[in-house]
């Protein structure tokens, strides 16, 4: 039993990062309808940013994170600039294409500037686990938890009241429509870019507080693919639910089903399940269905 | 400039100058429109292209040839994954996976139960046309995005269960397989290699260019424009979605097994989910929807790592430590030339050359 709840929650505070770096996917599927495959290096870009100032220039956590954002707002931009901008009028599948190019690029310029080795985060948070009857939880994995919780109420609230993000929202719902009441398609695109950089770089912190920071780390921008679809590609409410039942799966399936087949079976785990839903419920669980016209 | 009417056309075609080419688009007739080599000039330059071709190992190095081999190999593969994406619309990056299933059924026919490659090689084909279409069931439902997830999906469950399934595939470590031979002779050479891809490549090729003109081509493109319309029109999209699949996963698992005996192994990370993105870019590259231009992609992105291998090398006299560097400045350049691409000639090479041979038309007097 204890073995179950540890599996539990170890899957429930994995799934909260899960939902964290979800949720950058779900900003900018609901503002251009496009997919960002290159998400994952958003992810490992601003940990790296983070542990370079922190440990080579001694800045303290909180300063360093803060330059961190920052950073990954203007990365965030640049990106939306230079390279969505131009496809504003593509197919969506050349967007898709070239958010693969760009994290082709960006994973080879981080690869270049950093190196393969994998980096450990100075201690950030007391290392010392909390006992909780029996499960022990790190304090990373709870504040983690935490972070998620609070980021996810943040954007409720942005998305139900603030004037930027019901533009968003007009926006996601007809791009046509939102110009013609004079938003500024832009302006939304631009912003959309930058918030899911910065949700990308905290998740990233998190994890490389987690797990140490190297280039392959970017591959959990494919893990979480399975995470928006199981959630519904345009909700952020399912991004964060996907996020915890994805987790839980693979924890459990790693925990028990492992042993029995030699292992690896964690990364398959989701997929396995995306193909599921993918069959059964093609929009997920909280995704809104499209009527389509000819 | 006379040919108006239809009886002189005929006689003009006849009697045409080679050296000059027709500077309107002629046709009277729907088959005359359709007619895969319109003009003796067409004949005489598809003849001279395949002789080219045919020739090369006269007077190319070895080193030459090989690299030739491989990008005829990429090309078949494109030019399925073509098929799908291009004619088809329905975005796939699962291609390496199914590289993957070709290649491991070609080493497990050959290398476990010691058949002919003559005879496993288009089993491998039809073993990933059948692996193909059972993904390509849920195109049915969607599209887009969510196939593309889907086809993710196939990436990784495919990758999984090879690299698990010790007893078949030898697991992570891989097999080992041979060249094939005819008779007493074994296709050991780079040059005899070569000629067994090109000639593939040149089936390949006349069956695409075959495929567009007809009516499952024809519904292929219906079903990329817009399927629900498709559909009204009474196409049966679960058919043509399924048969898209199926026929460029043939193709892709024929480059497969064509790729295994040719390099001799074959092992789970040779089929990552960077060899997908790397057939994708070759169609992006080279052009959607265009035989010419897979062409075209799949030696651009096969030949890209060896010019970058020899521009690092001019750069390495200043900077040595470029060469830790190499495979992290390969994906760089790489990216950076997806989106060039996708920014400043969304129609690929094979726009580009369309474009060069419309100005060379009528040059030097382009008014």
């Amino acid at each position: 039993m204890i073995f179950f709840l540890q599996m539990l929650v170890t899957g429930i505070v994995v799934g909260s990062i899960y939902g964290l770096v979800a949720l950058g996917f779900v900003l900018i599927y609901r503002a251009s309808g496009a997919l960002n495959l290159a998400n994952g290096e958003f992810v490992i870009i601003g940990p790296y940013i983070c542990l370079i100032l922190m440990t080579a220039y001694k800045i303290p956590f909180i300063f360093a994170l803060f330059i961190t954002l920052i950073f990954s707002a203007v990365l965030g931009l640049t990106v939306e600039r230079l390279v969505i901008r131009p496809l504003q009028n593509a197919p969506v599948v050349s967007v898709i294409m070239a958010t693969i190019g760009l994290s082709s690029l960006l994973g080879g310029a981080v690869h270049m500037i950093w190196g393969h080795q994998t980096r450990t985060f100075p201690q950030v948070f007391p290392p010392t686990p909390i006992n909780f009857s029996g499960i022990i939880i790190t304090p990373v994995y709870l504040w983690s938890f935490v972070v998620v919780i609070v980021i996810l109420i943040l954007f409720s609230i942005f998305f139900k009241f603030s004037k930027m993000g019901i533009a968003m929202r007009a926006v996601a719902d007809d791009r046509h429509a939102a110009l013609s009441m004079g938003i500024s398609v832009k302006y939304v695109y631009a912003a959309t870019w930058t918030i899911a950089s910065v949700v990308a770089a905290v998740g990233g912190v998190l994890l490389g507080n987690i797990n140490g920071l190297s280039p392959t780390m970017a591959a959990i921008g494919l893990t979480v693919l399975p995470v928006v679809i199981l959630g519904g590609l345009d909700s952020v409410l399912g991004a964060i639910v996907g996020g915890f039942i994805i987790g839980i799966l693979q924890n459990l399936a790693g925990g028990y089903l492992d042993p029995l087949i030699g292992g690896g079976l964690k990364d398959v785990v989701p997929f396995i399940v995306v193909l599921l839903i993918l069959m059964l419920k093609p929009y997920g669980l909280f995704g809104s269905r499209t009527i389509e016209r000819v | 400039m006379g040919c108006l009417v239809v009886e002189q056309l005929k006689g003009c075609d006849k009697v045409r100058n080679l050296f000059v080419r027709e500077t309107g688009n002629y046709k009277t007739s729907y088959s005359n429109d359709m007619k895969m080599f319109g003009t003796t000039g067409a004949k005489i330059k598809a003849l001279l292209i395949v002789i080219v071709v045919l020739s090369l190992p006269l007077y190319v190095t070895n080193y030459w040839i090989g690299l030739l081999t491989l990008c005829a190999i990429s090309a078949v593969g494109a030019i399925g994954l073509n098929i799908l994406t291009g004619l088809t619309g329905q975005i796939s990056i699962g291609v390496g996976a199914f590289l993957g299933v070709g290649g491991y059924t070609s080493a497990i026919l050959t290398s476990t139960y010691g058949l002919s490659f003559w005879i496993s090689l288009p089993i491998a084909g039809i073993v990933t046309a059948l692996i193909g279409g059972l993904f390509g069931i849920p195109a049915l439902r969607l599209k887009g995005l969510y196939l593309a997830i889907a086809t993710l999906a196939a990436q990784v469950i495919i990758l999984f269960v090879i690299s698990r399934w010790d007893s078949l595939t030898g697991g992570t470590a891989g097999m080992v397989l041979s060249r094939p031979t005819i008779g007493e002779y074994t296709l050991s050479s780079n040059t005899g290699y070569y000629y067994l891809c090109t000639i593939i490549l040149l089936l390949t090729v006349m069956y695409a260019t075959n495929l567009i003109r007809t009516r499952t081509g024809r519904a292929f493109l219906a079903v990329r424009d817009r399927d629900i319309a498709a559909q009204i029109m009474g196409i049966n999209l679960f058919k043509y979605k399924v048969m898209a699949f199926a026929i460029s996963s043939f193709f892709v698992g024929i480059a497969g097994a064509l790729l295994a005996h040719y390099t001799m192994i074959v092992s789970p990370e040779l089929y990552s989910f960077h060899v997908s993105i790397e057939y994708l870019a070759m169609i992006l590259i080279g052009g959607l929807g265009s035989v010419f231009g897979s062409i075209l992609g799949a030696a651009f992105i096969t030949l890209l790592p060896v010019s970058l291998g020899s521009l690092i090398d001019v750069m390495a006299g200043f900077m040595p430590e470029l060469y830790q560097l190499f495979s992290a400045f390969k994906d760089f350049v790489f990216g950076a030339v997806i989106i060039l691409f996708l920014i400043f000639e969304p129609g690929g090479l094979a726009h580009i050359w369309l474009n060069i041979k419309k100005y060379f038309k009528l040059w030097p007097f382009s008014y």
